[in-house]
């Protein structure tokens, strides 16, 4: 049988009062929390093998596990909601349509690490998920879910919603620590890791929004339930974020292991008329994939396999109308835009990458640029700093993989072999 | 220049609650430059001033902050501060011929105001909704599938004043100087204006209900 959806924090969406705490519900699964071991928390959330929603897939529960205990220090939680991955797109309208769920999770995360205080860092440039975010934690302490002991448990839990001011970077969990510090958002050398040194040099949780909200539900219908979906390895549900040249782009909630293949189909397909070129699995900084990829599950392990990464399940689709080389530069101009400047691979390669880019899309490179940039994209993986500049190689190493045909057809043209306005939205108009 | 006094007992005041929710104060810094950015539509020299006195660092520490975040701006943005996202996938879906044709119809460029100060203009990166592409925002609220026709339609409206509603938002399109004041952790009371979820964001949970399917029972 082929894969169906399963919505669990999408399934609310469609409610008017789904970001309230009357549409939501009443905390059930924190309050069953809360009468748990905080150890007992942890083991449900190990035993249900949910892996990090924000990207790297790490186990949550063996995050959360590596909290010292007993060191008379305070802990923290630090919910990630900085998206800003090119392709990204869940987090966003999770916390806009389901907030409580985010909030819910946080109680029961802050809980199982013994923290006392807990942040949302959310991007700056999000208005009304910033409103719906303070709404629903000023609802939570009225409820008295949030504060002082906590649903009559003794347990203390403050919650701070915090807003990002521009930058990319602070999405990497260290920066994003300093940038919470009220510094720039650079990255930490690890270790020490935050698990031991983190906000405040103070052991620290950093989880994605979806990884937390996800939480409340594996405590409320157990670890074997969220198990029971995905694949061996990569278990339980996830978003999937289809966009570009789709005929019904969006947010399609579904077991990790569905493919593309699949998606398309309940998507309604590529745009009339059109067909797959090449896509993203998870943000541009997982390589991209082209056609023949159409039916790799999309877990952790099949994607991984075929060289490129589940990633944030960011799957960005261009059809044949679109110029990989036009794309691979928009990409890399938002690298070296968004690069931080403390390492000199990321800094000075992505700048370079982005010059001999510039000249090849312009059809006025030669076969020797292609040599340049992957010699440069060597350079920068596995050399910069944290992982922004090996996000930045992924499209390089990607595209002259499978486009090198299309790069040289530049020089041959001398130009753009494309028609821009075909690939715009409304280009079939 | 510095505050006037009225000014400075109010931003104070505001600043000390702000302060009072982290374990350390300096954490209260993006928060406090978006509250002076609330005051003066950019991030003043006065404003810099202020973050410092307040947390007790230099100046420079300030300054070495607010100019590493594109949010903060170094000179005043218009009332309403209107971006393109000219990332891979909205470029490619029409944003760069959206940019290229709003800034022929503004006459302004990248980081720059209308002379009547009512518009400024931001090249974006992506902003975490590339399902409604082509995408453009206007004080942080989300306009989505523009095309150059409506986004040059919306620019025009903005400046004849007349009343914008985001696409997934609130009734009231707030100025820039209100949205930094929600950002800086003093929210308005527009968060339960406007739709849960809309369009793009809906389409998987309309496959879903169409063909029954949900997660397994518990």
């Amino acid at each position: 049988m082929s894969t169906t959806l399963t919505p669990v924090l999408t399934a609310s969406w469609d409610r008017p009062d789904s970001f309230t705490i009357d549409g939501y519900g009443p905390y059930e699964a924190a309050k069953k929390a809360l009468g748990m071991d905080p150890d007992a928390v942890i083991q449900a959330v190990k035993d249900s093998g949910l892996r990090g929603r924000g990207g790297a897939g790490f186990p949550t529960g063996m995050k959360w596990g590596f909290i010292p205990q007993g060191d008379g220090k305070p802990h923290y939680l630090v919910v990630n909601a900085d998206e800003s991955e090119p392709g990204t797109c869940k987090d966003i309208p999770l916390m806009m349509a389901n907030p409580h769920s985010l909030i819910e999770g946080v109680i029961i995360t802050s809980y199982a690490i013994r923290a006392n205080h807990a942040f949302i860092y959310v991007r700056g440039e999000v208005l009304h998920v910033i409103r719906r975010l303070h709404a629903a934690v000023r609802e939570a302490y009225e409820k008295g879910y949030l504060g002082t002991d906590v649903f009559g448990s003794g347990y203390d839990l403050e919650l701070v919603v915090h807003s990002g001011a521009g930058a990319y970077i602070c999405g990497e969990e260290t920066a994003l620590l300093d940038s919470l510090e009220g510094f720039r958002g650079q990255p930490r050398l690890k270790p020490p890791f935050p698990a031991v040194a983190g906000l405040y040099a103070s052991p620290t949780v950093v989880n994605n929004v979806e990884s937390v909200a996800s939480v409340p539900s594996i405590i409320a219908n157990g670890a074997d339930w969220f198990a029971s979906m995905g694949t061996e390895k990569s278990k339980g549900f996830g978003i999937f974020s289809l966009s570009g040249h789709v005929t019904r782009p969006g947010q399609y909630e579904a077991p990790l292991g569905i493919t593309l293949a699949e998606l398309l189909d309940m998507a309604g397909g590529i745009r009339e008329g059109h067909r797959i070129k090449f896509w993203t699995p998870g943000g541009s900084s997982t390589p991209i994939f082209t056609d023949e990829h159409l039916d790799v599950p999309l877990d952790f392990e099949a994607v991984g396999a075929k060289g490129s990464m589940l990633g944030t399940r960011a799957l960005q689709i261009f059809d044949e109308t679109t110029c990989v080389v036009r794309t691979v530069l928009r990409w890399t101009e938002f690298y070296a835009h968004e690069s931080c400047g403390k390492c000199t691979p990321c800094r000075e390669g992505t700048y370079w990458l982005k010059q001999v880019l510039k000249r090849l899309e312009a059809g006025q490179g030669t076969e020797e640029d292609l040599s340049t940039i992957t010699d440069i994209a060597d350079n920068i993986l596995g050399r910069s700093f944290c992982a922004l500049g090996d996000g930045a190689t992924s499209p390089i190493h990607s595209s002259v993989k499978y486009f090198r045909e299309e790069y040289l057809k530049h020089f041959e043209v001398g130009g753009c072999p494309f028609d821009p306005k075909k690939s715009t939205l409304w280009g079939d108009r | 220049m510095s505050y006037a006094p009225e000014v400075r007992e109010r931003l104070e005041k505001d600043a000390k609650e702000i302060i009072g929710r982290y374990p350390k104060a300096r954490s209260a810094l993006l928060p406090l430059l978006h509250l002076v950015q609330s005051e003066d539509g950019y991030v003043s020299d006065d404003g810099h001033e202020f973050c410092a006195e307040i947390l007790g660092v230099s100046k420079a520490e300030v300054v070495g902050v607010s100019t590493f975040y594109t949010m903060y701006k170094r000179k005043p943005a218009g009332d309403y501060h209107v971006g393109v996202c000219i990332n891979a996938l909205c470029a490619v879906m029409g944003g760069d011929e959206i940019w290229e044709q709003l800034t022929e119809h503004t006459g302004i460029g990248h980081d720059e105001t209308t002379p009547d100060g009512k518009v400024s203009l931001e090249r974006l990166e992506c902003n975490a909704a590339c399902d409604f592409a082509p995408v453009m925002m206007v004080n942080w609220e989300f306009f989505d599938n523009q095309t150059p026709e409506s986004a040059k339609q919306l620019v025009d409206d903005l400046r004849d004043g007349k009343d914008i509603r985001p696409t997934r938002g609130p009734k009231r399109l707030c100025s820039f100087k209100e949205a930094s004041r929600v950002l800086a952790g003093l929210p308005d009371d527009q968060a339960g204006e406007g739709p849960s979820a809309a369009g793009a964001s809906l389409e998987g949970l309309k496959v879903a209900k169409a063909n029954g399917w949900k997660a397994p029972e518990a």
